[in-house]
């Protein structure tokens, strides 16, 4: 089975000459399906960058980046397009819901991007916004939810339809801790339900909440946390 | 973790047993903090001695004993409550101790150092993260002792990423810095002979 998303020795530069900077140096990652990963480094350690080259939002200066085995930089302008439409979702610390559209039409917008009729999209979003506790707020608009319930709106879109990767660049950043832990519950839940996640953050109360955690410093993973028993936790950190 | 303060805040919602204080103990912090009975009802013949709780049947004795909260008992619960812990004086963390002195040793990576612990220290939140993942939401005491851990360990990495970004900021390595700034002190303590 392929990684859900694979990247291989990816680097990426910005400018030239000596205002040349390397925001990633062949960084390796695999996240299999069902996986949260998430990707911590102090700012301008290009979390973001690497976030955006994962989601195709930016290419790769060099290397590969493959979802579900299709290698990305192969792809067409629409069908890379495509590929974002309908595979992956993208939280965002300030939600980027759109103001003039209720919590279930920003829910179905994807949906009726995608060619389906707006009354199926929109059950289907009445049904998911329901399934995270939100259906008395279906016909909110952004201005009238609070930041956890945008939060959770944005959640609901980015994971509506068959989309299989789910990125989130600081999705607790704006909310108090206890509605951003409601937060990384959801996308726990998402995950458990066969959703690749990667989450980057500089938190590391938010990182905690994933299966293993990456550290990255000046573009280069550095190192790997993997959740352990509290009887590993009495040994050496240096092990 | 006062077991003596804790032990009269039980026992401020009624009389009860040691063994039952003992339970409810381990209850009310999610069982993050063992407590072994003998040191229940150790903390139960101090407390009675100082007349901040009293057994209930005199001639029991062990689990059938009972105790009652007393009014001093009430009154020393209030004050230690509305007490703030003493924080002033600065912890000798090891954790500071081990960066301070891997600054000193010649060759050491402190930014490597650092790392080991920030992996180390994001290792143990998984698992106070994982407890309050399962927890029953109704089990405040446990997600609050959960809250308290990953917050004091949330604050360990913060130090982590502050101390590295700090040594980075060094125009030397740490170590290569320590010996210069050494033996200019060494040729000002000569210079003085």
């Amino acid at each position: 089975m392929s990684a859900a998303v694979q990247l291989e020795q990816v680097t990426k530069s910005f400018g030239t000459g000596p205002t040349r900077v390397e925001a990633l140096q062949a960084v390796d990652l695999s996240v299999e399906a069902g996986e949260l990963v998430a990707i911590m480094g102090p700012s301008g350690s290009g979390k973001s960058t690497l976030l955006q080259i994962a989601g195709t939002l930016e290419d790769a200066t060099s290397g590969s980046v493959m979802i579900e085995g299709r290698d990305v930089g192969g792809l067409s302008r629409n069908d890379r397009a495509r590929l974002r439409r309908r595979t992956i979702g993208y939280v965002f610390q300030d939600f980027n819901l759109l103001a003039g559209l209720t919590a279930a039409e920003n829910v179905s917008l994807p949906l009726e991007l995608d060619g389906a009729r707006s009354r199926a999209a929109h059950r289907v979003a009445i049904g998911l916004l329901e399934e995270l506790g939100l259906d008395d707020r279906s016909d909110h608009y952004p201005d009238q939810l609070s930041g956890g319930e945008r939060q959770r709106v944005a959640i609901a879109r980015a994971v509506v339809g068959e989309r299989r990767l789910l990125l989130a660049d600081e999705p607790t950043g704006a909310l108090d801790s206890v509605t951003g832990e409601g937060v990384m519950r959801l996308m726990r839940a998402a995950c458990r339900n066969g959703v690749a996640g990667i989450v980057v953050t500089h938190d590391a109360q938010l990182a905690s909440w994933a299966d293993r955690v990456v550290f990255l410093r000046d573009g280069c993973m550095v190192d790997e946390s993997i959740p352990a028993g509290p009887e590993s936790l009495l040994t050496s950190a240096s092990e | 973790m006062s077991v003596r303060h804790s032990l009269l805040a039980l026992l401020s919602a009624g009389p009860k047993y040691g063994l039952q204080l003992g339970q409810e103990f381990e209850d009310s912090t999610g069982e993050v903090w063992p407590l072994n009975m003998g040191q229940v009802y150790t903390t139960l013949q101090r407390l009675e001695r100082d007349g901040l709780v009293e057994g209930e049947d005199q001639s029991a004795a062990g689990p059938q004993k009972g105790f009652r909260i007393t009014d001093a008992g009430r009154d020393e619960l209030d004050t230690w409550l509305h007490t703030p812990p003493d924080r002033w004086a600065p912890p000798r963390d090891e954790l500071v101790i081990k960066l301070l002195v891997a600054m000193r040793v010649p060759g050491a990576d402190v930014v490597a150092l650092a790392q080991s612990h920030r992996r180390h220290t994001v290792a143990m939140m998984h698992h106070f993260t994982r407890l309050k993942e399962e927890a029953d939401p109704d089990d405040v005491g446990l997600l609050l002792v959960a809250d308290a851990e990953l917050f004091r360990l949330d604050a360990v990495v913060r130090w982590l990423d502050a101390a590295e970004s700090r040594i980075k900021r060094l125009p030397t390595a740490p170590a290569e810095v320590q010996a210069a700034v050494n033996r200019r002190s060494r040729r000002r303590v000569g210079a003085g002979r």
